[in-house]
Parts: structure tokens; C-alpha cells; sequence
């Protein structure tokens, strides 16, 4: 497709010649030179039928293979998904399950049981996920405050925070900011397996932006509880759970990672899990669940990315193949210098 | 201050007063005039602290040109700034980035449009100070002025000149100010100026003083008591009109006594002068006005696409707030009490998301999406554009194939704002002297007393034999001409070297060269040492006439303000004797009169009317006896005008005292008046004296075509351009001429349009004006009647396919072209024209080529072009939508109006067809791109908003963003405009008709314009679909993490910014180091960008903190992501364009193609076999862009 076009077209008329003091003065001066007149050696792309049935083909052959890999990949990772946001209520609240998940009084204990297909290889993530759950939301995630999570009460500019910003009495709240004070507050429990809770939050984000004497304060106290109550005595950036939720995802669909089953899984194995139902996805009809994965190299089970790469290179084969035809079927000499002479003498 | 005020009143009011209507008409009383409105300035001569002199106030002689000052500087360059109608909404955007609004942090708004604006500003702030420096530089110049020593001429610095100043200037200096001239170091107070900084003419002028002034020596003497009164500033640089009140008397002032500021003192020792004018009320400053800008044709439809893309804008953010509005409203249920989305506490908010407010925060909504879809609008593509189009020009200025080396004159373009309209020129309209030829005049032939002189033989007549085929090839051998003198190519046995005395028409001969060496307004300038006289003539007709009489023994060899001198031979004795002609009168040449004349008395105290002149004005103007030879010589005349040659009739008449006497007065008294019709009285005046001449004979001066012009008229008119030749010669001439120019070739047919008709001069010499228009009326409209039916035969019998396509010439003489360009004909004269490949218009004035210029820009709507050398051809060149000015020999008056000067014709080729159709080319280029480039990215936002619930929160992160335009994207564009070729400019000039693309504007058309347009919108979505798919919810690294918000905004980001440098890549057809540095350099610069700026505190780095050296770099998801998505997103430009190539190739296409498969065979091009058949693919584009061709020019 490409082909160099050195000295042979574009510098057909030489320079004048340049002063011959030395010859690194003077190719300079004939780059320069050739700078000026536009006549840089360039390479020129061409499309020829050849190069673009090349291109195609390589494309394609190319890319299924990596399709074929990455979907492999993607297999490798086994998942278990539990949505558990309408079983766990019983079933005299299913009609208005509102009034279940808002009323404190009622407990909200659940059990789950998830069956394991296949071998599960430790480490299997457990993540929750939300549905139709806007965390991208623009008054949302603007409000919190970085400095705040980092240098603690003394920091007061958290106007962003609104309304979560300090209790009525005037006291600063901290963490403050709608996403902190509307963190995840369902936990599993998972019986007879080791579970491990640490290092589920990114290296940088323990470091570097939340404090290490940062502690909750003022928190939940409010007339309204959103979600989830902080340990006053533990530093922020020992807090995983609430790092992990200040991190806002991207889209209205999301997993949180909440921990780490240790051991491998047998399959036909069943998996306890008792869960306390307490996060309110009710109110926008969101979904909750709960997901034991494995990874392999290139992540999470998601077969997207496989099959586009097939569906990419197939269609690219498919074009060649159709460019191919439409070319024998009506070819053309390339080259051909007859149609100029006419044109001239018209 | 009041002064002042007072007198620009009167400025103003006088031109009001301008107005004919309104002037009181007084013929004797021609002196009322001064003190009224518009010549009301009083200059106290010497005497500026008079109280009166310094109640008028008038200004002081400092100069600034610069367009802002100090103080002024920022908020005048920022308004200009924001006269863009994209900048405004910028600027509004920052603005509103104060408040809540704003959808990202005031900072990341602000940045890149300071970047811009401070851009600009530099740029004119740098290009103000260089004109500062200049002015500091004139200011601070020195100038000898009287009165600064006690009574004699001391220094004083420009600036501090005052009116009424008395000046003493030396030789090869410039005149401080506008002065009048007292006296010079000539006892009859001549001097000579040289007018160059004005209007470029390097010829001296001679000017000189008034009698009463220029006797005395102001060093001894001090000047005092003058009182001038005369016009007001004002910009007209010949004329001037004024009165010097000096010791009781009155006496008329004239331009000749007035020295222009700026123009240099030559040849003359030194001068004293009265400052008239100072500083911006100089003629010369009053000149300076900016050349009407001019704008180019896709300029103004980037406007339009730039509406465009705010109708976009504000469509897809009025979607946006629709929904954004329905959502906020469902956040609280219907009976008020439940909240939805409790999350964002829908119950405690502001106004933005209230949903008891919904419309009102939708309302704001609105403005935020504007603001967040502002990516849409590239904020600096009118920088980019203007950093491009300056570099093209650097470009253009530098080409060594459009350098003249002989006058060291390279191709300069002088506005920038042109580039690619040059790629886009329909049509030529040319003036012929000095353009087409080179404009220096060669006397070749003459025919004196009805026998013709010269053996030479002309260019045009060559070319004709030549043409004809009956050429031999020794005929162009010069005869035995002895020395070659410049200007004199004239060989005749019979009278060279003096052997005229033995003619029998002796006398004639003598009396015909004196004519030559004495009526003209030539300055011989003798060399001190060999006594060589060289002449400076203001028209190089005139040169050669002086040469050639001085060649054939009337040498002139000096000239004072009353007399010229001549070497004569005496015919009877022939000996060498001086003889001295007093000079009484110059009735001097206009384009008006057509003729020149001198009144002498000779030596034997016989008065002499000398007179030159046009044909068609000289044979009306005979005496009954003067016209002996009138058949003959007219027969010579009608011959070299075929030869090409420019002719002059040569008479005189003895004029006796008495005549004299009595016309003299007239004429003094038309001199000396003050009023605006001066000129028309002093014409009138002259014309009395201008009769019963008696005929001479005639000359005939050849103007040797330029190099190169037939080639390139050739070129041109391959490329599909037409061409227009506008030219004052007569019909013959212009025909001819057009023949040597390969303007009109064998084959053509020619269509003549002329009044010279038998009927019609019946008509005139019976003198009824009506009678005449009214039948030069139907007689034009009857020829161009006949001309339509013959070229709509034509075509119809002409198959379009058919090769051989009959072509078309048009003649018409400039007295038809008046009644052709008449409201009621105007439109069948242009379909006319268009019809026909090539026009030739003669005898056209210079007021009658602007108006063909305007007709035929307006009346096509096409671009054109005017090229022209001369100041005839101003009106013409500003007209035109490009005006190309030749730098030749003819002053520089035509390269100030141009927009492009060259200097020979010929580099018009190279101009057009390779810089021309580059430029268009590449600015085409780039506006597509650019927009592609902002919907691409634009877009991705408005899909990401889809899934954020329109909240306004963008996908990426602020600085991302602002970055976009400036860094990761701009400088491969800027590439693209600067230095892509679609092929060399070799096969730009081999393949001609490649021009058509910019004529058929197929590269900017709007067909392509939405192509560009929808593939980004293509691009934007594969990118954003596959992105938020492939980083789905689950783990996207083997640690189990998952994407959140900043992790997709890299990915998805890398995405774009790949996207779009790659489209660049594979859009390019050339790729130089630049290229690639600028694209790979952009795609890196993003990474390099990622990487410091996620090393920054997280406070400020916020969702960038590490994101790429912890989160993403490690994911291969992500990089096979970015495969996937780059790929795929240039997938159905790539497709569309292999197809495009193979199956509906375009022009350059095809010869790209055609030069690759060229080069192995190199060495045996020549002798290439020509395949049979023509390729269908190939023939349907020529064809179809030759059928677009015909069809313009046939049914415009």
C-alpha cells in the first residue's frame, strides 16, 4: 500500500548546487532546500486492487485469531449470579417492597444459596452489582470533596458537598458529599470459606487520596440516613469498602469489588451466602446482585470484545472478498496512459 | 482639540460637497472656491507661531501607522478577536464556566481559548511593533529647518515639523512632510523627484517652483510674508489646488510645484520648500488605506458550515435537556412524597436539578450542554487556518520556479487570505502591455511622407508564418544591424547612419525625428565621463522615440524648464550643429485626449505645434493640405497593427503669432483656475490649437511578447480556464497578438463584434448622437444574436463525447463592449462569452475593465482573476476576486492592489495549477477533517450523556478535553494544510485538467462536506459503543478490578485521539518526516500528557491520578480495545475509499495510479505504446468532468 518515493519522481530537477564546504553543510542546505520547493522525499500511499485486498485480508486474518484468543480468555473466567434483590424479600412485601427496605424495624436478613457449575480457582472475586444506578450522575459525583478525604475536618471549603456537606448543628460532616453518605451497606457473609477484605481498593487511591488520619466524623448523623456507617475509629485509607464506593463508575450498570474468596471451589460445591438486605435500590427499580467470578489474563467474563474482533475481521474478509469479485468482474489496466493523449488533444 | 474638531467637520463636509449638484456653478469667480469648505486650509509661510497660524491648529508632522497603541492595544485586538462569531461563543462559554453551569472547571474552559486568543495576539501585537519601529525611525529623522539657529537653518527632528515651516532638503533625501516648492539649486528652480515610495514609478519627475520664489537663496534671505491658501488634506496624489499670496500678488499653484512626502529628492542639490501638508493630512498618509479585503469563496462557506454546526449543537443539547428535564421530574413521584433517586437527594437542591422545577432546570440544563458539547465547534480552526494559509504563502514566496532571476523578483503573495481561491479560477481577465508583453518598446518601423521604413520582422509576424507553416527558418536571422542598442531594432539601409539626407523626401525625414526628439517629456541624463546620454521617460514609447531620433542623428541632450536642446545633422550641409527649441507649452498626454503636443519656437522664430497621438484621433485633426499622405500612411498603419505593432500618428503645424497670442491667454487662464474642472477647461482649451495639422507619417513600436506566454496561455486553457484579454490596442492588433499568444489558434472560429460598419459612420458624420447609439444598439444586439445561433449550432452538432469540440473566439472592440455591457444585453453578452473559450476585448479603457470584471464575477458567479502590471489595471485587479499584479517595469501602482504579484506572466501557470490547486486542495482538506475530527469527539460525549442521564457530567476528564484541539489533534492538520500534495507539482502541470477539480469545487462540495461530516458521527459511535461494551462491568485486569469512570474515559479517549491521527494518516497523500512526526507525535504526546499529568497531586489531577501507569497500561484488555476500536472506526472511511478508488476514481486518482505504474518504464516513457481501448472507469470521469466543462460553458 505504501511505497517510497525517494529521489526518483519527487526530485526530478536538482538543486542548484550548494556551497561545497563541507558535506554536512551542505546536505543540510539541500534538505532545506528541498524543504522549501516541496520536494521532501515522501512516501506516497497508493491504493492499488492489490493493497487493498492485502490490507483487507490481513485485517481479517488478523483479527479472527485474536477474537477466537480473547474469547477464549473471556471463557476462562467462570461467573456465578445471584440477583438477589427481589428474593430476599418476603413474600407479604413483594408488592410494596419500599415499605420493606425503608422500615428499620424489620430485619433484613436473607440467605443465598449459589450452586458451583464448574471448578472455581482461587482467587474468586466477590463483587456486588448495581443496576440502573446512576453514579455518573453530574450532582453526584461532583459531590465530595478530594482535600477533605486527604487532610481531614480542618479542610472547610467542601461547598461541593451540598446538602451532605454538615449536620444542622453546623458541624462538619466527614467524609462528606452525596456519594460517601450514600455508600453500600448490604454484607455477605460467607460461611465456612476464607474470605479476605483486603486489598480490594487500588494502591494509589489508599496512598495517595484518602488520609491515613482522616477519620469519620459526624457521620450518618443526619435526620436521613443514606447508607452505610463508617468505623469513626479507623482511618479513611484504611476504610477499603468506602474507597472502593468513592471510586464512581461510569456507566448506570456497575460492580463493586467487596472481597476475595482464598480457595478453590468444586464444582457441585454450594456456596452459603447470608446476606443483610439493606440498600435501597427499590425506589428506581435497580437491581441488586451478587457475583463470584474467577479471572483469567484479560479479566472478567465479557465475550464483546471476542466476538467484535470476529465480526471485524469476518466482515473485512467478507469486503475483500466482495472487492475481489467486483474487480474480476470488471478490471481495469492500471497504468494505462491512453486516456491522457486523448484528453490532451481535445 | 476645537480646531481640529472644526476642520474635520469641513473634511467631512466636503466631500458632501463633492457632489456636482450641489456646487454653485461660477466660472469667472474661480478663486471663491478657496477659503470654502474643502479648501479652506491657510499655510502662513515661515510663520508658524503666528497667533492665527496656531489658532488653526493644524497637525503636527507625526506619523503613526501602527492599529494599536499602547493603552488601546489589548481591548482593540481582543474586540477584533470577537468580531468571530465562534469566539464569541467562546468567550460566552468561559464566562458562564464561573458558574454552576459549567459542566467542567472554569480553568480547562479557559485555557485553550486563551491559548487561541493569545496566539492571535502575539502575532499582531509583533506585526504592530515592526510598523512601530518604522514609524520611530521616520519620526526621528533629521531635516534642516529655518529659524532653529537665529535666522538660518538648523536641525530639527520629522516629528517636530510644523506648518508653514520653511525646509531645506538635500539630494537624496525624502521630504519630511507635503511641501511647496520655493526654489531649488537650479537658478530656474527645477528639481527632480523620484516618486518610487509612492506609486513605485522609478522614472524622475521633474517639478518646478514658481517664478517669483525661485530666485532667491532663502540661506541669505529669509522667506516671509507667503500666505498659501488651498485645498483641504485629501487623498488624490496629482492634483493640487491652491494660491500663494506673496507680496500683493496672487499666483496659481499647481501639483507641479508640490513635493509629495515620501518621495526622494534626485539629481538636484539641494531645495527649500514650505511645509503644506504635515503628517496624517499628507498625501501620501491620506493614501494609505487598507486595499478592500477580500475573502475566498470557501471561507465563506466554512461560515456556513460552521452554522451548521451550531444548528447540531443546539439540536443535540435541546435533546438533551428534553430528557434530562423528564428524568429530573420522575425523581420525585407523583404525590411528592417518595424519591426516586434518593441518592442525589432530589428533595434538597439547587435549581439545576429540581424536579418541582423541571423545566427550569432543563432550561439551565441547556446552557451546560452547550457548553459541553462546544467540542463540536473547533475552536482553533480559524488560528490553524490562518497559521496555514501564512505558511502556504511562505511557500509561495519561495518557489525558485516562480523566481525572476534577471530582476530578482520572486512571486510574493501579499495577502494570504487568497491561497486556495487560486485553485479555483474560472476565469482570466488580462491586461496585454506589460503583462502579456514584456513593455519595452522597440521602434522597429515608421512610415514617414507615405513611404514605410524598417526591414524588421516582428514576433507576430513569426509566429503568424509560423502558424501558416510557410516559415523558413533563415528569415529569423537579423539583418547586418551594426550594435544593439535597447529600444532600437530598427534597420533600413536607406536612412541609418545619416544616409537619410539622400532621400528625396529628405525634409519629411528631418522634420519627422525632430517631432520624435521633441515632443515628449523625457529627462536625458548624461554620463559625465563618456558623454553617453541616457534618457528617463515616463512611457517607454516614449523612450524609444527619444533613442531612436537620437540613433538616426537628433540627439537630445538637454532639457530646462524652457528649453530642449537637440545635436542635429542639417540635411543640406550635413554637418553636426546644436540647435535650441524654446518650449513654450506641454499639452500633456491622458488616456482621455490620446495625444500629446509640444509648442517651440526653433531657432529661426517660427512657432511649432508638435503633436503625437492615437489614429483615431490625429486623422480628424488634419488640415485639408496635411493629408498628402493620409492613404498611405493609414495603409502602413492597418500593417503593423497586424504586425502587432503599437502605432502613433506623427504631425506638426506652424502656428502664427497672432493664434498664439490669443490662445495662450485662454489657455493661462484655464491653468491658473482653482476649480474641480480645471482639467476639462485645460483640455478643452488644447484642443483648439490641436487642429489643421499636417501628417507626418506614423511609428510603429513593437512590445516583444513575454517569455513563456504562449506555453502558459496554452496550459491554461488546457486546464479549462478561460481567458479574457482586456487590452486599449486596436482590433487588429489584439487579434494578432492573440494569435502570437496562442489565444486564439487555427481552427478557432473566430466571432468578430465591432461598430466599425459602414451604416453606422454614415450615421455619425451626420452627427445625431441618438440616431447612432440607438443603431449601434441594434447592431450589437444583432451580432451577438448571430454569435449565440453559431455556437448553439455548434454544440448541437458537436456529440459531446466527441473529441474535437468546435472552439470559439470573441473579438469585440471596446465601443460595442458599452453597448454590450448595457443592462439589456449584458446577459446575452455573457452567455455569449462563456461560450467561447478565449475573449478578446479592444480598445477597452480602464474603467470599462473593471466593469467587464465586475459583469463577469457577478454575472457567473466564478472566480476570476485579473492580471495586470499597469495603474490602468488597478480598478480591474480590486475588482476581481484575485488580483495578480506583474512586478515589471511599469511602476508598482498594479503590485499594490494585487493580492499576488508575480513577475512574468508565465509563472501564472505554475501559481495556479501547482500553489492554486494545492492550496484549495489542502484547505479543502483540512475543514473536513477538522470537523470530522470535532464530531468525532464531540459526539462520544453526547452518547456518553445518553447514558449519565443527560446530567451533564462529561466522559472525560476537563483537561483532557481542552487539550483535544490544541495538542493532540492540531498539528497533523496543520501539516495536512501546509504540506500534503495529491501528486507532484510536475504532474499538476502535465495533467492540466486537474485544475477542474477547484473550478467544479468536487473537493468542497457539500456532497463531501456532510461525507466528512457523517463519518465522524460513524467514528464517534463505534468508539463509544464498543468502548463501554468491551470494559463492560466485569474484572478488566486479572486482579478482579473493574473499569470505573476514569479508566473507560482513557480508554475511551486513546480511542479517539487514535482514531482521528489515524484517519489523518490514511487521508494524507504524502508523507514526509513531517507527517510523521506530527501524527506519531500527537498520539505520543497524549501518552506523555497522561503520564505527567496523572503524576500530579490527585487534588488536582483528580480522575487522572495514575490512572495510566497503575490502571490502564497494565490491562491488556484495554490495549486490545484500542486495536479494536481504531480498526474498526477507520474501517467504513477505508472501504468507501477503495471502492471509490477502484471504481469511481477521481481525477487525481487516476494519475496518481497513472505515475505509479509510470516509473518502472521511466526510461522508455516516450515511447509508451498506446493501449487500445480507454479504460470505462477512466472514461466516465473524464467525461464526466469534461460534460460538467461543456455544460458550464455552454448553458451557464
Amino acid at each position: 500500500m505504501m511505497e517510497v518515493d525517494g529521489s526518483n519522481t519527487s526530485m526530478n530537477r536538482a538543486p542548484p548546487p550548494p556551497p561545497q564546504s563541507s558535506s554536512l553543510r551542505s546536505s543540510r542546505s539541500k534538505v532545506l532546500y528541498q524543504f522549501k520547493q516541496q520536494k521532501l522525499p515522501a512516501c506516497k500511499p497508493v491504493l492499488t486492487p492489490t493493497s487493498v485486498i492485502t490490507v483487507f485480508m490481513l485485517m481479517g486474518f488478523v483479527f479472527i485469531p485474536i477474537g477466537f484468543v480473547t474469547l477464549r480468555a473471556s471463557r476462562d473466567a467462570i461467573e456465578i449470579v445471584d440477583r438477589y434483590d427481589v428474593e430476599c424479600i418476603p413474600e407479604e412485601y413483594r408488592t410494596n417492597k419500599l415499605s420493606y427496605i425503608t422500615d428499620s424495624s424489620i430485619s433484613k436478613n436473607c440467605t443465598r444459596y449459589l450452586k458451583v457449575q464448574k471448578h472455581m480457582k482461587a482467587p474468586i472475586f466477590i463483587y456486588y452489582q448495581l443496576d440502573n444506578y446512576y453514579q455518573n450522575h453530574r450532582r453526584y459525583v461532583k459531590s465530595r470533596s478530594d482535600q477533605q478525604l486527604l487532610h481531614g475536618r480542618e479542610y472547610s471549603h467542601t461547598s461541593a458537598c451540598e446538602p451532605e456537606e454538615s449536620s444542622n448543628d453546623g458541624l462538619p460532616i466527614v467524609p462528606c458529599g452525596l456519594i460517601a453518605w450514600s455508600m453500600f451497606n448490604d454484607t455477605f457473609t460467607f460461611a465456612q470459606l476464607k474470605v479476605s477484605r483486603n486489598n480490594i481498593a487500588w494502591k494509589s487511591d489508599r496512598e495517595h487520596k484518602f488520609g491515613k488520619d482522616v477519620y469519620p466524623f459526624n457521620f450518618q448523623n443526619g435526620s436521613l440516613v443514606g447508607g452505610a456507617k463508617l468505623d469513626p475509629k479507623v482511618p479513611l485509607s484504611d476504610q477499603e469498602d468506602f474507597i472502593v464506593w468513592m471510586r464512581a463508575a461510569a456507566l448506570l450498570s456497575f460492580r463493586k469489588l467487596y472481597g476475595r474468596i482464598e480457595e478453590d471451589l468444586e464444582p457441585g460445591s454450594v456456596v452459603v451466602v447470608n446476606l443483610f438486605n439493606n440498600y435501597n435500590t427499590y425506589s428506581f427499580s435497580g437491581q441488586k446482585k451478587l457475583i463470584l467470578s474467577t479471572s483469567s489474563w484479560l479479566g472478567g467474563r465479557n465475550d464483546f470484545l471476542g466476538i467484535t474482533y470476529i465480526v471485524v475481521g469476518a466482515s473485512s474478509i467478507v469486503i475483500s472478498i466482495i472487492f475481489i469479485l467486483l474487480h474480476l468482474k470488471n478490471p481495469r489496466p492500471y497504468g494505462d496512459n491512453s486516456w491522457n493523449k486523448k484528453s490532451l488533444s481535445s | 482639540m476645537a480646531g481640529e474638531r472644526n476642520r474635520n467637520k469641513g473634511m467631512r463636509l466636503s466631500k458632501l460637497y463633492s457632489f456636482k449638484c450641489l456646487k454653485p456653478f461660477s466660472k469667472e469667480d474661480h478663486h471663491s472656491q478657496i477659503g470654502s469648505r474643502g479648501y479652506s486650509r491657510v499655510v502662513f509661510c515661515n510663520d508658524p507661531d503666528n497667533p492665527e497660524a496656531l489658532n488653526l491648529n493644524y497637525r503636527g508632522n507625526y506619523v503613526s501607522t501602527t492599529k494599536y497603541t499602547a493603552a488601546n492595544f489589548v481591548p482593540k485586538s481582543l474586540f477584533e478577536q470577537f468580531r468571530r462569531v465562534a469566539n464569541i461563543y467562546f468567550l460566552v462559554v468561559a464566562f458562564v464556566s464561573f458558574s454552576p453551569l459549567a459542566p467542567y472547571t472554569a480553568p480547562s474552559v479557559l485555557a485553550p481559548l486563551l491559548f487561541v486568543i493569545g496566539a492571535t495576539m502575539v502575532k499582531e501585537g509583533v506585526e504592530d511593533l515592526r510598523r512601530r519601529r518604522q514609524d520611530v525611525e521616520a519620526n526621528n529623522r533629521r531635516v534642516l529647518v529655518f529659524g532653529k539657529n537665529e535666522g538660518t537653518f538648523g536641525e530639527t527632528k520629522w516629528k517636530n515639523l510644523r506648518v508653514g515651516d520653511v525646509v531645506k532638503v538635500h539630494k537624496d533625501e525624502y521630504f519630511p512632510a507635503d511641501l511647496l516648492l520655493l526654489s531649488s539649486s537650479y537658478e530656474d528652480g527645477v528639481c527632480y523627484v523620484e516618486t518610487m515610495n509612492l506609486d513605485g514609478e522609478t522614472n524622475l519627475k521633474l517639478k518646478h517652483a514658481l517664478e517669483i520664489t525661485s530666485e532667491s537663496d532663502y540661506d541669505q534671505e529669509e522667506f516671509r510674508g507667503g500666505v498659501i491658501k488651498c485645498e483641504d488634506p485629501n487623498e488624490h496624489l496629482y492634483s493640487f489646488v491652491g494660491t500663494l499670496h506673496y507680496k500683493g500678488q496672487q499666483y496659481p499653484l499647481s501639483p507641479q510645484q508640490i513635493l509629495l512626502r515620501d518621495s526622494k529628492l534626485r539629481n538636484t542639490d539641494y531645495i527649500y520648500g514650505v511645509v503644506v501638508f504635515t503628517g496624517h493630512d499628507t498625501k501620501v498618509m491620506q493614501n494609505a488605506t487598507d486595499p478592500p479585503s477580500k475573502r475566498s469563496k470557501i471561507e465563506r462557506k466554512m461560515d456556513k458550515i460552521v452554522y451548521v454546526l451550531f444548528s447540531i449543537l443546539i439540536v443535540i443539547a435541546f435533546t438533551g435537556s428534553v430528557f434530562f428535564g423528564i428524568i429530573t421530574r420522575r425523581d420525585v413521584t407523583d404525590d411528592g412524597k417518595k424519591l426516586r433517586r434518593w441518592y442525589v437527594r432530589p428533595d434538597v437542591t439547587s435549581v439545576f436539578y429540581d424536579p418541582h422545577r423541571a423545566v427550569l432546570a432543563s432550561f439551565f440544563h441547556f446552557l451546560t450542554a452547550l457548553m459541553l458539547y462546544g467540542y463540536l465547534i473547533p475552536i482553533s480552526l480559524y488560528v490553524s487556518i490562518e497559521v496555514v494559509k501564512v505558511l502556504q504563502s511562505v511557500f509561495i514566496n519561495q518557489d525558485q520556479e516562480m523566481y525572476h532571476e534577471e530582476t530578482d523578483r520572486p512571486a510574493r503573495a501579499r495577502t494570504s487570505n487568497l491561497n486556495e481561491e487560486l485553485g479555483q479560477v474560472d476565469t482570466i481577465l488580462s491586461d496585454k502591455t506589460g503583462t502579456l508583453t514584456c513593455n519595452s518598446m522597440e521602434f522597429v518601423k515608421c512610415s514617414i511622407g507615405g513611404t514605410a521604413y524598417g526591414r524588421g520582422m516582428t514576433e507576430v509576424e513569426v509566429a503568424l508564418r509560423k502558424q501558416k507553416g510557410v516559415m523558413t527558418p533563415q528569415e529569423e536571422i537579423k539583418e547586418s544591424s551594426t550594435k544593439s542598442v535597447k529600444g532600437f531594432n530598427f534597420w533600413d539601409e536607406r536612412i541609418v547612419n545619416g544616409r537619410w539626407i539622400d532621400q528625396p523626401n529628405a525634409e519629411l525625414i528631418q522634420k519627422f525625428f525632430r517631432v520624435l526628439a521633441i515632443c515628449h517629456t523625457a529627462i536625458p541624463d548624461v554620463d559625465g565621463e563618456t558623454g553617453e546620454i541616457s534618457y528617463e521617460a515616463e512611457s517607454p514609447d516614449e523612450a524609444a522615440f527619444v533613442i531612436a531620433s537620437r540613433e538616426l542623428g537628433f540627439e537630445f541632450f538637454a532639457r530646462s524648464q524652457s528649453n530642449i536642446s537637440l545635436h542635429e545633422i542639417d540635411h543640406v550641409t550635413g554637418e553636426k550643429v546644436d540647435r535650441v527649441y524654446e518650449l513654450l507649452h506641454v499639452l500633456e498626454f491622458s488616456s482621455s485626449r490620446k495625444r500629446m503636443s509640444v509648442i517651440v519656437r526653433n531657432p529661426e522664430n517660427r512657432l511649432l505645434l508638435l503633436s503625437k497621438g492615437a489614429d483615431s484621433v490625429m486623422f480628424e485633426r488634419l488640415a485639408k493640405h496635411g493629408r498628402q499622405f493620409e492613404r498611405e500612411t493609414k495603409e502602413h498603419i492597418k500593417r503593423y497593427a497586424e504586425a502587432g505593432l503599437r502605432t502613433l500618428v506623427i504631425t506638426y503645424r506652424e502656428v502664427d503669432e497672432e493664434e498664439y497670442r490669443i490662445w495662450e491667454e485662454e489657455f493661462l487662464n484655464a491653468k491658473t483656475l482653482v476649480t474641480e474642472d480645471r482639467d476639462a477647461l485645460i483640455d478643452a482649451a488644447a484642443d483648439k490649437i490641436e487642429k489643421d495639422l499636417i501628417l507626418l507619417g506614423s511609428t510603429a513600436v513593437e512590445d516583444k511578447l513575454q517569455k513563456g506566454v504562449p506555453d502558459c496561455i496554452e496550459k491554461l486553457s488546457q486546464a479549462g480556464v478561460k481567458i479574457w484579454v482586456l487590452t486599449g490596442d486596436k482590433t487588429e492588433t489584439a487579434i494578432n497578438i492573440g494569435y502570437a499568444c496562442s489565444l486564439l489558434r487555427e481552427g478557432m472560429k473566430k466571432i468578430l463584434i465591432t461598430l466599425d460598419s459602414p451604416d453606422i459612420e454614415t450615421l455619425e458624420k451626420q452627427g445625431d448622437k441618438d440616431a447612432v447609439a440607438k443603431a449601434s444598439f441594434q447592431s450589437i444586439k444583432k451580432q451577438l444574436r448571430e454569435g449565440m445561433s453559431q455556437t448553439a449550432a455548434a454544440a448541437a452538432t458537436n456529440d459531446p463525447a466527441n473529441e474535437n469540440v468546435q472552439m470559439f473566439g470573441l473579438v469585440i472592440d471596446g465601443k460595442s463592449l458599452t453597448f454590450a455591457l448595457d443592462k439589456k444585453l449584458e446577459k446575452e453578452f455573457l452567455e455569449l462569452t462563456s461560450r467561447c473559450s478565449s475573449v478578446i476585448c479592444c480598445r477597452s479603457s480602464p474603467k470599462q475593465k473593471a466593469l467587464v470584471t465586475r459583469l463577469v464575477k457577478s454575472g457567473t458567479g466564478r472566480t476570476t482573476l485579473a492580471i495586470g502590471d499597469g495603474a490602468n489595471d488597478v480598478g480591474m485587479l480590486q475588482e476581481a476576486d484575485i488580483g495578480v499584479g506583474i512586478s515589471g517595469a511599469e511602476g508598482m501602482q498594479a503590485v499594490m492592489a494585487s493580492d499576488f504579484a508575480i513577475a512574468q506572466f508565465r509563472f501564472l501557470e505554475r501559481l495556479l495549477l501547482v500553489h492554486g490547486h494545492w492550496c484549495y486542495r489542502r484547505i479543502a482538506m483540512m475543514i473536513c477533517y477538522f470537523f470530522y475530527k470535532n464530531l468525532a469527539f464531540g459526539f462520544t460525549l453526547f452518547w456518553y450523556e445518553a447514558y449519565a442521564s443527560f446530567s451533564g457530567k462529561p466522559a472525560y476528564n476537563d483537561w483532557y478535553m481542552s487539550c483535544y484541539n490544541v495538542f493532540f489533534t492540531s498539528l497533523p492538520v496543520i501539516a495536512l494544510g501546509v504540506f500534503d500534495q495529491d501528486v507532484s507539482a510536475r504532474l499538476c502541470l502535465k495533467y492540466p485538467l486537474l485544475y477542474q477539480e477547484g473550478v467544479q469545487n468536487i473537493l468542497f462540495s457539500w456532497e463531501r462536506i456532510l461525507g466528512w461530516m457523517s463519518n465522524g458521527i460513524i467514528s464517534s459511535m463505534i468508539v463509544f459503543f464498543l468502548t463501554i461494551h468491551t470494559l463492560d462491568s466485569q474484572a478488566f485486569r486479572k486482579d478482579g478490578q473493574v473499569a470505573d469512570y476514569s479508566v473507560l474515559g482513557v480508554t475511551m479517549y486513546s480511542s479517539v485521539v487514535w482514531t482521528v491521527n489515524c484517519q489523518m494518516a490514511i487521508s494524507i497523500n504524502y508523507f514526509t518526516w513531517i507527517q510523521h512526526c506530527f501524527i506519531w507525535g500527537s498520539i505520543g504526546f497524549w501518552y506523555l500528557f497522561l503520564v505527567v499529568y496523572g503524576s500530579l497531586p490527585p487534588t488536582f489531577s483528580t480522575t487522572a491520578f495514575q490512572v495510566f501507569v497503575e490502571t490502564s497500561a497494565p490491562s491488556p484488555i484495554c490495549w486490545l480495545t484500542l486495536v479494536l476500536v481504531t480498526f474498526s472506526a477507520l474501517l467504513p472511511y477505508f472501504t468507501y475509499r477503495a471502492f471509490q478508488i477502484k471504481f469511481r476514481p477521481m481525477y487525481h486518482d487516476i494519475i496518481v495510479e497513472q505515475r505509479r505504474t509510470e516509473r518502472p518504464e521511466s526510461g522508455t516513457r516516450t515511447t509508451s505504446i498506446v493501449s487500445g481501448e480507454l479504460p470505462v472507469q477512466v472514461e466516465f470521469t473524464l467525461h464526466h468532468l469534461k460534460a460538467n466543462l461543456s455544460r458550464r460553458d455552454s448553458w451557464n
